[in-house]
């Protein structure tokens, strides 16, 4: 190559992803990051219309925040309402949550895994040289999935010959393929693209689970108090013909005995495809890229808000995930967080295209926050951001000023702190399969595997709430909602609370605060806000931009080793929505990256 | 040589892939019927698809939450692996296409250059008016962006709330002054196909028709498909009879909820809510919101973020006349739903009102 090599890749858009990102990345001569840039491309306004409405509604227009983590901003929004106005929810509403929060992570780790990263590890092109019968006994000896035998990767091979001979290659155009990165010999790869093929079909029968019990997948339906589907099974009927008629509870709402049993075929679909596909291929592909173990980390410090409450969110010691910090890779120590207090949670703009009042060195506490528009940026089109200055629609926030990483890697760390034994178990599995020692974790190949890890350990989790479930209608309790403060008459004239959850890609917060009866703020600090945000005030980068820092690309016109690594953090960059009124005064925000 | 025999064409693809020309006239029989067209069609159909390289697409998403992509990919019939891999080249699409920045750029320029006049353009997501920079893709901003790509399309497809009436950003105060997609482009057809996010075969569907007749279906003023869009949710939902009945749930949690009486009291904007939910349901017919205990939003209506509280009843009279009645619902209520489900006598009538309504159904039933 004769041209100069450039000092900036720039990668927009970052695609296999939620949302608009962009990364520039400085290099020096050898094609070695020196420094690396995140930068949220789109900005909506979600929050302002939140305002004066009815909190028990927020959550739907929450939950539009996001179409692929569809009910984490419909969960995060309920739970801050009954926060604020002290709303228990009763125990079947609880384990139906469970159920759905559960299913969206299998559901989604899996489509990111198979539809999102994948081609970043795996050529489709490769595929074609594969041998079926090879093919074949590689699937047999890593699991015992029945799709294995020699015919169905013949036939799969044949489908690709197929489409890449008619010369249109479609989504599959103008990949890095051929790419001397790519390490998984032609076997793995057709095994990984039948996968990628069987995922897709897999994905859009599990989230049935969400239709029973929410109507409809994305963006199925929530509800303040409790679950807006009413059991309809009367476990006391005492059959056709007898009893009054309005007792005969059957088939009324999709939750019937029908509705159990495809929730309970999702489920089974769902653990077997972890345990026989999903775990499986992840092993075997990480194990053709062990260097990827070694390089990645980010910032190395983690923090979860919990999830998945046995006794109700008001007892966080009954989470499975529990909440807290872990420091500099200290898995001996679990940091409390507290969410009201304003030295421990701030977001900073310093980088970012907002102005905040007292000055944009200084981080704000939610409950205090500000959100004023002021793009300084280049005007469109442009080729490149003025990384010194302000260059994203995501500000950055920190705790304790520290930025942390979220999602599955810190969760699985987090529970492997607590002792978690299922959880020490099957890391301990992996490293050893691996022949890695336990630092791989921190790494772009570590954050993968631990969303698989995370993935099998909910999956097992899912029929325990299940059959709960079932039990309690069977010992003839079937409520779902507790009605006693859906009249806002009786609520107190002002209230305010936090709903936090453990999305997909990390800790999620809702803050609200209510007035009168209308929400008079509403804020939000989302799991990819803390991964993807720019640098702080200090100069802190946020944990994208540290673990792209000191990659060597091999080909800065082909950057495969920027997309590995971004896409192990699974970005969602929705949106970065900052919101004033028509007098500059903050109402609402809701950051969502 | 028979145009699907040709090399490159879809039919010879079929082949090559080991789909028998049986199984790809059942697939033509599915969408036909999903189309409300007759049967004859489906042959009409084999013919125009297979005979055809694959129809370019190129998918642009500006201000949006990617639900209507995770939607199209929850379609069981066409899947997205049929429409992708044997029916269409997605050419550009950030979810799902393998390449990235520059690479990604230069797939759709190929595909506008290769297909100029021919392709076929999907945008979901709104277009902020307000500054050019509230969103950008590859440092161009939205409008930029639609304006250049819309120019050699064939047609748009405007998926979604968003693109179709400025969707949840628009809503007011419309902070960064989003418009959807017609508010922009003026000289091109556009099928509007809202939904927050669209069912999955209504997208689909739209698709289909436009491959077989390489025209857009019929369309409502709202720029909608009206096979899909001519009903409201309340004239086919199985709960309908109740609301003649003047039988309502009180509540979320109430027997009268347990028993799947009528929502319009908890504040279901079915009555005023034209999309396909009731008949073609969600996720391979698995339920829709109404059956799952929660009123409809309404989230495919124009504005509807703005329409009025979620959980206030509409106003307008509660009354059992069935002047309006569907063939479905009359047949229901013929039936005398007054008594449990399950006693029945009527077995279609329960079916009707109570089961996934296909398609092919509904056609016979309006015949």
């Amino acid at each position: 190559m004769n041209e100069p090599m450039p000092r900036r890749v720039i990668v927009d858009p970052v695609t296999r992803i939620e949302g608009h990102l962009r990364i520039e990345a400085e290099t020096d001569d050898s094609g070695r990051i020196t420094r690396a840039s995140s930068a949220g491309t789109m900005v909506r306004g979600i929050e302002l219309i939140l305002s004066g409405r009815d909190p028990r509604e927020a959550w739907a227009f929450a939950q539009r925040i996001c179409g692929v983590c569809t009910l984490v901003h419909g969960i995060a929004s309920v739970r801050a309402v009954e926060n604020a106005l002290n709303i228990e929810v009763p125990g079947n509403a609880q384990l139906i949550r469970n159920l759905m929060i559960g299913a969206q992570y299998i559901h989604d780790h899996v489509m990111h895994f198979y539809h999102l990263h994948a081609l970043d590890w795996v050529d489709v092109v490769s595929a074609l040289k594969a041998d079926p019968k090879a093919t074949s006994a590689l699937a047999q000896s890593i699991s015992g999935y029945a799709r294995s035998s020699p015919g169905y990767f013949s036939d799969m091979q044949k489908k690709l010959k197929g489409f890449v001979e008619a010369g249109q290659l479609g989504i599959f155009a103008n990949g890095y393929w051929g790419h001397p990165a790519y390490k998984l010999p032609p076997e793995a790869n057709l095994m990984a693209v039948a996968h990628y093929l069987d995922a897709l079909a897999w994905q859009r029968d599990v989230v049935k689970l969400h239709a029973v019990f929410g109507g409809k997948n994305p963006h199925p339906m929530f509800l303040v108090g409790g679950v807006p589907c009413a059991i309809s099974i009367d476990p006391h009927h005492p059959g056709h013909g007898k009893g009054p008629h309005f007792h005969g509870g059957n088939s009324g709402t999709a939750v019937n005995v029908v509705g159990l049993q495809t929730v309970q075929n999702a489920i089974t679909q769902m653990r077997e495809f972890a345990d026989q596909v999903y775990v499986p291929d992840t092993l075997a592909i990480a194990g053709f890229y062990k260097d990827w173990f070694k390089q990645g980390e980010g910032v190395g410090s983690f923090l979860t808000f919990g999830e998945f409450p046995a006794k109700g969110m008001s007892d966080p010691s009954s989470y499975m995930i529990p909440s807290g910090v872990i420091l500099d890779r200290d898995l001996s120590k679990i940091h409390p967080i507290d969410m009201n207090a304003e030295s421990e949670i701030q977001e900073f703009v310093s980088h970012a295209w907002y102005e905040y009042s007292v000055g944009k060195e200084h981080g704000l506490h939610p409950y205090k926050g500000e959100t004023k528009l002021d793009y300084t940026g280049p005007k469109p089109p442009y080729r490149q951001l003025d990384v010194d200055k302000d260059y994203s629609w995501m500000k950055s926030p920190r705790w304790k000023g520290r930025p942390v990483e979220v999602g599955p890697l810190a969760r699985v760390l987090m529970m492997h702190a607590n002792g978690h034994e299922q959880t020490r178990e099957l890391v301990g599995m992996t490293l050893k399969k691996l022949d890695l020692p336990v630092q791989a974790l921190y790494s772009t190949m570590g954050r993968t595997a631990a969303r698989t890890l995370e993935t099998k350990i909910i999956a097992d989790q899912m029929q325990g709430w299940y059959d709960q479930l079932v039990a309690n209608i069977r010992a003839g309790d079937v409520q779902t909602f507790n009605e006693t403060k859906w009249e806002p008459s009786t609520w107190p004239s002002h209230a305010q609370g936090v709903g936090v959850t453990e999305a997909p890609r990390g800790a999620l917060s809702h803050w609200i605060v209510i007035d009168d009866q209308k929400i008079s703020n509403y804020q939000a600090i989302v799991p990819s806000t803390w991964n993807a945000g720019p640098r702080d005030a200090a100069g802190n980068q946020g944990p994208y931009e540290a673990a792209l820092q000191g990659h060597q690309l091999h080909d800065v016109q082909q950057p495969i080793e920027i997309l590995r690594t971004i896409h192990s953090f699974d970005p969602c960059i929705a949106c970065a929505v900052h919101l004033t009124d028509p007098d500059g005064k903050e109402l609402i925000q809701v950051k969502v990256l | 040589m028979k145009p699907s025999e040709k090399p490159g064409s879809v039919g010879a693809g079929l082949k090559q892939r080991g789909v028998t020309r049986r199984e790809f006239l059942e697939f033509c029989t599915a969408v036909t019927a999903m189309l409300a067209l007759p049967p004859s069609m489906a042959k009409v159909m084999a013919e125009a698809i297979s005979g055809a390289r694959r129809q370019s697409v190129i998918w642009l998403s500006f201000q949006e939450c990617t639900g209507c992509t995770e939607s199209i990919t929850r379609s069981h019939s066409p899947t997205l692996e049929n429409l992708i891999f044997d029916l269409i080249s997605l050419d550009y699409h950030h979810t799902l296409q393998a390449a990235s920045g520059e690479a990604a750029e230069r797939a759709r320029a190929s595909a506008m250059k290769d297909n100029e006049g021919r392709y076929l353009l999907i945008v979901d997501g709104s277009i902020p008016m307000g500054n050019p920079s509230y969103s950008t893709i590859a440092g161009i901003s939205n409008y930029d962006m639609l304006v250049e790509t819309a120019k050699g399309a064939a047609a748009i497809v405007a998926v979604g709330t968003c693109a179709t009436y400025g969707g949840l950003p628009k809503a007011d105060p419309n902070p960064t002054g989003a418009v959807s997609v017609s508010d922009i482009v003026k000289d091109k057809p556009i099928i509007n196909v809202p939904g927050c996010p669209p069912i999955p075969v209504v997208m689909t569907g739209v698709l289909a028709h436009f491959l077989t007749f390489g025209s857009i279906p019929e369309l409502d003023d709202l720029g909608r498909p009206k096979s899909f869009y001519g009903e409201t949710i309340h004239d086919r939902c199985y709960r309908r009879p109740f609301y003649d009945q003047g039988k309502f749930a009180e509540s979320f949690d109430d027997e009268a909820a347990r028993q799947g009486w009528c929502l319009f009291k908890l504040g279901c904007k079915g009555p005023v809510t034209y999309n396909a939910c009731a008949t073609a349901k969600w996720n391979d017919g698995t339920s829709f919101p109404i059956q799952s205990g929660h009123g409809c939003i309404g989230c495919s209506e124009p504005n509807f973020w703005g329409a009025g509280p979620l959980y206030k009843a509409l106003s307008m009279p509660v009354s059992a006349n069935t002047a309006m009645l569907g063939g479905a619902v009359a047949a229901g209520a013929a039936a005398g739903v007054v008594i449990t489900w399950h006693n029945r006598s009527n077995k279609s009538a329960a079916k009707m009102a109570h089961d996934k309504v296909t398609v092919q159904e509904l056609t016979r039933e309006e015949k």
